[in-house]
C-alpha cells in the first residue's frame, strides 16, 4: 500500500493563562491510500486536536503547532503557504464533524453550498455543479434530491445533516475524509446507517478515512489500524485485532474492560480505570499514565516511555509490557 | 462471580419484589404538548404526543431500564413522575397514594422521598455555590437537619460515600471534572434518604473509564440504601449491565417490557430488535462475522405519527394490517410484554 499521510513527531500546544497545554505530544502515525485508521481516547486527550492541525485549523492564538511534519501526497502541508492549504482543504482532505449545524451555513441553501465548492475546486460550471450536487445526494441516500437540494439546513434531521456533510466531503473526490465523532450525536439506528454509508462509499471510491471517537464498538467495526491515544501522545497503535486482542498498555486494557459488552454474559462489577486523566499543562517526565496504572513501577516515575515496536505493525509505548504478557498467560 | 450467579441475583431480586405492590404505578399516562402559531393570539395547531398511553409499574428495590431514541418520550415519562411536568391524563401512583389527587403538604412529603440525577451535572450545579452549600441545599429546603453542623457532617458523609474527599464541600463545580460533578448530582440526591431515584442518561456524558467508576459507585448505593432507581439511558449495554427490567419506548408508546436477560437474550419487538442489531460490539472477531441489517429510515415527528402501529414505516416485519391496528401491549410469556400483532 502507499503511504497517504505521514505524521511524523507533530506537536500542537496552547498557550494559556493557567499555562501551556501540551495538547497533542508528538504524535507519530501514517495513513494508506484507501484505508481507514482510527484514533481513540478518552475526551481531552488530543484527538481533536491532532485532526485540526492536520488541516492546520488551530485556532492562533492561543494555539500553535510547535514542531513536525505532515506529510500529504508528497508535500509537508506545514509548509505550505495560506493559499496553498487552503486548496487542500476542502479538495484533497476534508473534514466531517459531530455537529453538523456548525459547519452548514444555516442562510444558504444546501445547493448553494455544494455547488460553491464543487465549482471553487474543480472549477466547474453552474450547470455541471448541480448535476453533481444531485448526484451526490443521491449518492448518500437522500432522496427526493432536486428538491432537498433547494432547502436550508434546518430543514433537515440530525442525520440527514450529517448524510449533507458526508455529501459535502466527497463532493469534490477528496483522498483523506477526517470524520471527527461523525456520529456521536446519533442514535444507535442513525448511527449504524451513517457509519455503513461511510464505510462503502470510501471503499468504493477509495477514499482513505480517520475517524475519531471514543466508541469502541465502532472501532472495532470499521477500523483498519487503531491509534489509541492518552495525554496528548499516542500509546498504543496496531491492527483492530491487535488492539482488542493482544492489547499492550495498560491503558488500552483498561478502557476495555471499563465498558459492559451486549455480546458477554453479564458481570457483576465493572472494572474502571481509577482516578482522573492528568491535566495536560502539568505533564513531568514520567509516564502520563502512571498515576491510574496498576503495572506501574519506579522507572514509569521519571522516563517516558517511547512507541515501541511489538510485533510486525503493532507498537506500545510501556516499560512493563512483560508484566501485561506475564497477567495474560496466568489469566488463560 | 460467575454469569449464572448474577442472572440468579437477579431473578431472586425479582422474586423478592413483591410485584402486587409497586412502588410506581403508571396507568394510561399520556402528556401532549401543544404546538401554537400566531404572536398576538396564540392558536394550538397540534400536539406534540411526548407519552401516548403508557402504563407499567417499578417495583420496590428493583432498577428498571428505559430505553429509546431520543424524543422518544422517556425524560418526559421521568418529569411526570418527579412531578415537573403535569400530565394531559392517566395516573402516576406512589406508594398507594394517587399524586394528582393529594394536597401540597402531603405532595412535599412524597416529593423528598423522590430525587433526580440529571445527564449534564454542570448545568444542574449552581456554578456560584460551593460543593458543600449544593449538597446541603435540599436539605435546607426541606428544614431537614437544621443545626448547621449536624448538616455540615450528613455533607461530608455523603461526600465520602461518593468517592470524594470531604475537602471537596469547600470548593466550585468549575473546579471539578465531569465525573466529580457527577458525584455530588449523586451526593446531592441522596441528602434527603430518599427511596426512589429517577437517574436521567446519569451517565451518558461521562468518558467510559469513568463512567465505569460511576455504575458501580450507582450499584454499591443501590445495595446500601436500597434504593429504586429508574434509570433512563440510550446506551443499552449498561441498562442491561444496571437493571433488572427493562422497558423500551418508541415515539410516546411501550413498545416492549421484560426482565432484563429476557429482553436481551430474547427481543421479540422487530424495534427493540433493530435496536440492539445496530450496537457495533467492541471485537472485531464478532463485528466480522456478524449479519448487519441496518434498518432505513427516521424517527417520525410525534406531532403527526403514523398511523396503526408508529413503528410499521420502519419495520421489516410490517404487514398491511400495521398500517391500521394499534398493537396494545400483551403479556406473551410470564413477564414479557410485547406490543405487536405480528409476534
Ligand atoms: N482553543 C483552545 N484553547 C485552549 N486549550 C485548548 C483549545 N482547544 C483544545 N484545547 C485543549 O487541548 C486538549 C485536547 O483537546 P481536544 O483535541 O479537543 O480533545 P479530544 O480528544 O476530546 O478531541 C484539551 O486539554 C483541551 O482543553
Ligand atoms: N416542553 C416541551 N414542549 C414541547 N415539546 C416537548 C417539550 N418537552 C419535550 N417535548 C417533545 O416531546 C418529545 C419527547 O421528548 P423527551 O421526553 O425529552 O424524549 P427523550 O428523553 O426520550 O429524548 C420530543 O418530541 C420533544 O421534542
Ligand atoms: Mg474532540
Ligand atoms: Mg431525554
Amino acid at each position: 500500500m502507499t503511504v497517504l499521510l505521514e505524521i511524523d513527531d507533530l506537536r500542537t500546544q496552547f498557550f494559556t493563562s493557567a499555562g501551556t497545554v501540551k495538547a497533542v505530544d508528538g504524535i507519530s502515525y501514517t495513513v494508506d491510500e484507501g484505508e481507514t485508521v482510527a484514533i481513540v481516547g478518552e475526551s481531552g486527550c488530543g484527538k481533536s486536536v491532532s485532526a485540526l492541525s492536520v488541516l492546520r485549523l488551530i485556532p492562533e492564538p492561543p494555539g500553535r503547532i510547535v514542531g513536525g511534519s505532515i506529510n500529504f501526497s508528497g508535500k509537508n502541508l506545514l509548509e505550505l503557504s495560506d493559499n496553498e492549504i487552503r486548496n487542500v482543504r476542502g479538495r484533497d482532505i476534508t473534514m466531517v464533524f459531530q455537529e453538523p449545524m456548525t459547519s452548514l451555513n444555516p442562510v444558504l441553501t444546501i445547493e448553494r453550498q455544494l455547488t460553491e465548492t464543487i465549482m471553487h475546486h474543480l472549477s466547474a460550471s453552474l450547470e455541471t455543479a448541480r448535476g453533481r450536487a444531485v448526484e451526490l445526494l443521491e449518492l448518500v441516500g437522500i432522496s427526493d434530491a432536486e428538491h432537498r437540494l433547494k432547502q436550508y439546513p434546518h430543514h433537515f434531521s440530525g442525520g440527514m445533516r450529517q448524510r449533507v456533510m458526508i455529501a459535502m466531503a466527497l463532493s469534490c473526490e477528496p483522498k483523506l475524509i477526517i470524520a471527527d465523532e461523525p456520529t456521536t450525536a446519533l442514535d444507535v439506528t442513525i448511527q449504524a446507517q451513517i457509519l455503513e454509508l461511510m464505510k462503502s462509499l470510501t471503499k468504493r471510491l477509495g477514499v482513505a478515512l480517520i475517524i475519531i471517537t471514543h466508541n469502541l464498538g465502532v472501532v472495532a467495526r470499521y477500523a483498519d489500524r487503531v491509534n489509541v491515544m492518552y495525554a496528548g501522545k499516542i500509546v498504543e497503535s496496531g491492527s483492530a485485532a491487535d488492539i482488542y486482542h493482544r492489547a499492550r498498555h495498560p491503558y488500552t486494557l483498561g478502557l476495555l474492560q471499563s465498558v459492559p459488552r451486549l455480546d458477554l454474559p453479564r458481570t457483576e462489577r465493572l472494572v474502571p480505570i481509577p482516578k482522573q486523566p492528568p491535566d495536560l499543562t502539568r505533564l513531568d517526565d514520567g509516564c502520563a499514565f502512571r498515576p491510574r496504572c496498576r503495572f506501574a513501577t519506579e522507572r514509569c516515575q521519571t522516563e517516558i516511555p517511547p512507541l515501541e515496536l511489538v510485533e510486525e505493525g503493532h507498537h506500545a509505548a510501556c516499560w512493563e509490557r512483560d508484566a501485561i504478557v506475564e497477567e495474560e498467560r496466568m489469566v488463560s | 462471580m460467575s454469569a449464572e450467579m448474577v442472572k440468579q441475583e437477579t431473578r431472586q431480586r425479582m422474586a423478592q419484589t413483591d410485584t402486587t405492590k409497586p412502588l410506581v404505578e403508571i396507568k394510561n399516562l399520556k402528556k401532549y404538548f401543544p404546538v401554537t402559531e400566531g404572536i398576538v393570539i396564540q392558536k394550538k395547531v397540534a400536539d406534540v404526543k411526548a407519552i401516548d398511553d403508557i402504563s407499567f409499574k417499578i417495583l420496590k428495590g428493583e432498577t428498571l431500564g428505559l430505553v429509546g431514541e431520543s424524543g422518544c418520550g422517556k425524560t418526559t415519562t421521568g418529569r411526570c413522575i418527579l412531578q415537573l411536568e403535569r400530565p394531559t391524563s392517566g395516573q402516576i401512583i406512589y406508594d398507594g397514594t394517587d399524586m394528582d389527587t393529594v394536597d401540597r403538604r402531603e405532595l412535599n412529603k412524597l416529593r423528598q422521598r423522590i430525587q433526580v440525577i440529571f445527564q449534564d451535572p454542570y448545568s444542574s450545579l449552581n456554578p456560584r455555590m460551593k460543593i458543600g452549600q449544593i449538597i446541603s441545599e435540599p436539605m435546607r429546603v426541606h428544614g431537614i437537619e437544621p443545626d448547621p453542623a449536624t448538616r455540615n457532617k450528613r455533607v461530608n458523609e455523603l461526600l465520602s460515600v461518593c468517592g470524594l474527599s470531604p475537602k471537596m464541600a469547600d470548593r466550585y463545580p468549575h473546579e471539578m471534572s465531569g465525573g466529580q460533578r457527577q458525584r455530588i448530582g449523586i451526593a446531592r440526591a441522596l441528602s434527603l434518604n430518599p427511596e426512589f431515584i429517577v437517574c436521567d442518561e446519569a451517565v451518558s456524558a461521562l468518558d467510559v473509564s469513568i463512567q465505569a467508576q460511576v455504575i458501580n459507585l450507582l450499584e454499591d448505593l443501590r445495595d446500601e440504601f436500597d434504593l429504586t432507581y429508574l434509570f433512563i439511558a440510550h446506551d443499552l449495554s449498561v441498562v442491561r449491565h444496571l437493571c433488572h427490567r427493562v422497558a423500551v419506548m418508541y415515539l410516546g408508546k411501550l413498545v416492549e417490557l421484560a426482565e432484563c436477560d429476557e429482553l436481551f437474550d430474547n427481543p421479540l419487538n422487530p424495534y427493540t430488535q433493530a435496536l440492539l442489531g445496530s450496537v457495533p460490539i467492541p471485537d472485531p472477531e464478532i463485528e466480522r462475522q456478524r449479519e448487519h441489517r441496518v434498518i432505513q429510515g427516521e424517527v417520525p415527528s410525534p406531532m403527526n405519527p403514523p398511523s396503526g402501529c408508529v413503528f410499521h414505516p420502519r419495520c421489516p416485519k410490517a404487514v398491511d394490517n400495521c398500517k391500521e391496528e394499534i398493537p396494545g401491549l400483551r403479556e406473551i410469556k410470564p413477564g414479557h410484554w410485547v406490543a405487536c400483532t405480528e409476534v
